[in-house]
């Protein structure tokens, strides 16, 4: 029984689409020339020395205690930082679904609290922790007079990057809990066990993976996290900031390269198993809507104390984002309060702002709709097509996941500085503003894939192949089928682009060239510097644009997106 | 209407999948050979997992087989993907474009084709008022009713004026009803339009309903084609009989046999049969005996006890034991009738013509 022939006629099929092809070999060879190879030249770099392949370079850098305290440092704060991240998530996802939120208040300041993390930059708030608890911080210094606070260090780096990542969770979280059938619980209930123990024995159980899910994602955004170690981090190096210290100040090229490899060994091994493992245990468990409305808790001795909990986080949460426009607005901060604008006029004036604005504003604007197309061409393949090269682009793309920022870079640097394994190919792109945009797509591409993959799986797999059917090819159904039906993951896809690229710093800040000025790096500088005036005030305007952007996609979305005009039965 | 019938031609058609647990390859469909000639309309009938949709996909050309040529009007077409075959599909699902509305899901295939836009506007006005949606035209798919969704889709590959139509269970989301209003409507445009069809259903009844020819399908392999008449009056296989309509079956040496007619001895009843001429004396047969071809009297050819007796209003439905074969005999118009009930001791009485033997 051979299925020869049936394989055969179906690549003459496959070839007979040169678009789809051409498609195809085009992003296999982009995957591999900027995801594979920066990647795998690290591995070279790391392992070849001119006496051979040896262990040498790894037995050098895992030598120096520097790098042994930045692992343990790493794995300690990621630690703190998923479980902390994680709980939180549960907790505010718990209220949302479970407990009668009597004001309109709180709901606004849950809804804030998910959305502020999308549209400010990572390190935001390692900013305001130090304007509010730093030595000259308002809170610490003119609340409580204390003058020698140290906010620098694990805490600082572990608070704040908590703040940071567990809206992630929180969303996970209220997906999950919204997806358990309310009859499970009230069974418990009715065979006459207490609130908390329904919650012990049955909730928790049910959510359990998902909450390990939560655990990891955030462990591995905490330990590839680079601009908040950066700023906040003080003498407590982490994995990310040692790296950027070794290229930048060392000269240590094959050094870093070895410490990149060992950090992404780290991230790929959590990766795998958060997505092979728990993504599918924490789906798996709970599949399908909830059959009807869910009671909701009134009891006041159960409402009352996870109110005032949540609010007390999320006031804290956004009053840290407030902080940064009004840092760009005192004269001094910690010590005169008078308002200005000197600080804006400086960022444009003295401080090339104009240009900054302008660059990072047309890369990242060059960046998303090609990530935003590319992403859904890559959902658009996994999901309806198959062919021989699908696994490769579905698990390269998710691979781009697991690699830090820090890693990318210095794969970049170490990949095309001296062209293409070193022989002068594409050494022109070095430099350019080409290679950031590139370095832009790389890190929004797994996001926009993964939403137009689960928007693609919605959709019946033969309202494509009717289209196909009626005599149009894979060009043709792609867009006019494919696309307006997943117009809104399309959108939502062009803007996370936009504000992840506009956002980033980790691989951009080993990259750039001063032929191009990024407001991230600009901040990065300013706050490093301690000129915590104009770095707010480079971040508020960012800040404001990001936030336009959203709003902007919401809007287009409600008048013109697929949802409005169609609904999925 | 169409430009011209075409004929399906399947020579020696297979298609192997893999088994996702074992990893076993096994035939769905197997050395399948059919010819469905122009104009005619076909229905593939089995059960799930029989290999009917996996032919009409074939024939689509969404699958490919893995031994075998398809023809087409003549022309082989193994090698052509789906959207440069002279065929047209209508889904199970409808699978209307949902962001379009009705004009436009029915004019896509005529503006693939780079049509004239008066000439779009006069086919697509005429094919909706075939299938009865005349006005509709700006309407969504989702303001539409289940059975108005199903003749936009019917609409949709009639206008492409295909050498041959396919329907994959075009009514199985339909209420009941409407099932048989919709099929005699598919009948009817067919007939108008004087095109192929090949229809793939599970439903016996709407297969008989509709088709010149059934074909139906086990494990990957053609059962039997034929007229229904033929296909119900004369299976040619227990399967065959007992999925197209209710059969019993009554097994038992033939004892003698004189050209076509014979005796065979069922649970020790001497039972006259007619169309016997395969057989051997001292065979084992099995007499096909279709319900409503029997009747429970105080006199026939197998003595019985009834097990279950039941009204169903156009009919009563008996159950009655031969020996240790259950009977099912469904006595129509019962009203004047002698009722049995159940432990009555009585006959299944029918007459010789009425038995098909196997």
């Amino acid at each position: 029984m051979a299925k020869n022939q049936g394989a055969a006629l179906d690549r003459k099929k496959f070839f007979a689409d040169p678009i789809m092809v051409t498609t195809i070999c085009v992003l296999i060879a982009f995957l591999t020339l900027f995801i594979l190879y920066p990647l795998a030249i690290l591995l070279v770099d790391s392992f070849v020395t001119p006496e051979g392949v040896s262990l040498s370079i790894f037995q050098r850098v895992l030598g120096m205690s520097s790098f042994r305290k930045a692992i343990t440092n790493t794995l300690k704060v990621g630690f703190l930082v998923g479980i902390a991240s994680a709980l939180i998530g549960l907790l505010f996802a718990y209220v949302e679904v479970y407990v009668k939120l009597k004001t309109r208040f709180m709901a606004g300041l849950f809804k804030v609290v998910s959305m502020l993390p999308v549209v400010s930059p990572p390190f935001v708030l390692s900013l305001s922790m130090i304007m509010l608890f730093g030595k000259a911080g308002i809170i610490t210094r003119f609340l409580l007079h204390i003058y020698d606070n140290n906010v620098y260090g694990f805490w600082g780096i572990a608070i704040v990057q908590t703040l940071t990542f567990f809206p992630v969770c929180y969303m996970m979280m209220r997906g999950l809990l919204k997806n358990i059938d309310p009859s499970l619980e009230e069974a418990a209930r009715d065979m006459g066990a207490s609130r908390w123990t329904v919650f012990r024995t049955v909730t928790l159980p049910l959510v359990l993976p998902g909450l390990g899910n939560a655990f990891l994602v955030t462990f591995i955004e905490s330990i590839a996290d680079f601009a908040n170690p950066m700023i906040i981090g003080g003498s407590y190096d982490t994995l990310a900031t040692t790296i950027y210290l070794q290229i930048t100040g060392a000269y240590d090229k094959e050094g870093a390269s070895a410490m990149a490899v060992v950090l992404l060994t780290i991230t790929l091994l959590m990766f795998i198993v958060q997505k092979y493992y728990l993504e599918a245990r924490s789906t798996a468990t709970l599949s399908g809507k909830a059959s009807r409305q869910r009671m909701l808790i009134e009891d006041r001795s159960v409402t009352i104390p996870l109110t005032i909990l949540c609010s007390l986080l999320a006031l804290f949460v956004v009053m840290m984002y407030v902080c940064v426009p009004f840092g760009a607005l005192f004269k001094t901060w910690g010590y005169d309060f008078h308002l200005t604008t000197k600080w804006f006029k400086q960022v444009f004036t003295k401080y090339k702002g104009f240009k900054a604005f302008k660059d990072s504003f047309v890369l990242s604007l060059i960046a998303s709709p090609i990530t935003a197309l590319l992403s859904m061409i890559i959902s658009y393949l996994v999901v309806k097509r198959s062919f021989k090269a699908k696994g490769f682009i579905e698990a390269v793309s998710m691979l781009a996941m697991a690699v830090p920022g820090t890693v990318l870079g210095i794969g970049y640097i170490r990949g095309f500085s001296a062209g293409v394994f070193r022989t002068g190919f594409l050494q022109g792109l070095y430099g350019t503003g080409a290679i950031l945009v590139i370095v832009f797509i790389v890190r929004s591409l797994p996001t926009g894939t993964r939403s137009g993959i689960s928007a693609l799986r919605q959709i019946d797999k033969s309202i494509e192949e009717s289209a196909y059917d009626m005599g149009a090819d894979s060009f043709t159904v792609f867009m006019t089928v494919t696309l307006p039906l997943i117009k809104d993951s399309f959108l939502s896809g062009l803007v996370t682009a936009f504000v992840r690229s506009i956002t980033a710093i980790s691989a951009i800040i080993l990259l750039v060239t001063p032929r191009y000025l990024l407001i991230t790096v600009q901040i990065n500088e300013f706050a490093e510097k301690g000129a915590y005036g104009i770095a707010c005030a480079f971040a508020t305007i960012l800040i404001a644009i990001t936030y336009s952007a959203v709003l902007l996609m919401n809007l287009v979305i409600k008048y013109f997106g697929t949802s409005k005009m169609y609904k999925e039965e | 209407m169409a430009k011209e019938k075409k004929g399906v031609r399947l020579e020696h058609i297979s298609k192997i999948y893999q088994d996702p647990k074992t990893k076993k390859n096994f035939y769905a469909v197997k050395d399948t050979t059919l010819d469905i000639e122009p104009g005619s309309f076909v229905t593939l009938l089995g059960p799930s997992g029989c290999g009917k949709t996996t032919t009409l996909r074939m024939i689509a050309g969404f699958e490919s087989p893995d031994e075998g040529e398809i023809y087409l009007g003549g022309e082989p077409i193994n090698a052509l993907t789906p959207n440069k075959r002279d065929t047209a599909m209508v889904f199970q699902s409808y699978a209307l474009l949902p962001h379009y509305n009705i004009f436009d899901n029915v004019a896509y295939g005529l503006k693939l084709r780079k049509m004239d836009k008066a000439v779009i506007k006069e086919k697509v006005t005429g094919i909706l008022k075939l299938v009865g949606l005349e006005g509709m035209e700006a309407r969504m798919t989702n303001q539409l009713s289940g059975g108005q969704q199903q003749r936009v889709a019917l609409a949709r590959a009639l206008v492409l004026e295909p050498g041959v139509l396919l329907f994959d269970e075009p009514l199985s989301n339909l209420d009941a009803k409407l099932r048989v209003s919709m099929r005699t409507e598919i009948r009817r445009i067919q007939q108008e339009a004087g095109i192929t069809a090949v229809y793939v259903t599970h439903d016996q009844s709407e297969a008989m309903a509709i088709s010149d020819k059934v074909i139906i399908m086990e494990n990957g392999i053609v059962a039997q084609m034929g007229t229904p008449q033929e296909i119900y009056y004369h299976p040619k296989s227990e399967f065959v009989a007992d999925f197209i309509g209710e059969a019993n079956f009554l097994r038992g040496p033939l004892i003698s046999r004189n050209g076509a007619n014979g005796t065979a001895d069922i649970s020790g009843n001497k039972v006259d049969v007619a169309g016997v001429e395969g057989h051997k004396v001292g065979d084992t047969c099995t007499l096909v005996l279709r319900p409503e071809s029997a009747l429970v009297a105080d006199q026939g050819q197998l003595p019985c006890t009834v097990t279950l007796s039941c009204f169903m209003g156009s009919y009563q439905n008996y159950h009655v034991l031969v020996g240790d074969t259950r009977v099912i005999v469904t006595d129509f118009n019962p009203k004047n009738k002698k009722i049995y009930k159940v432990g009555d001791k009585a006959f299944v009485a029918f007459d010789p013509e009425n038995v098909h033997v196997l």
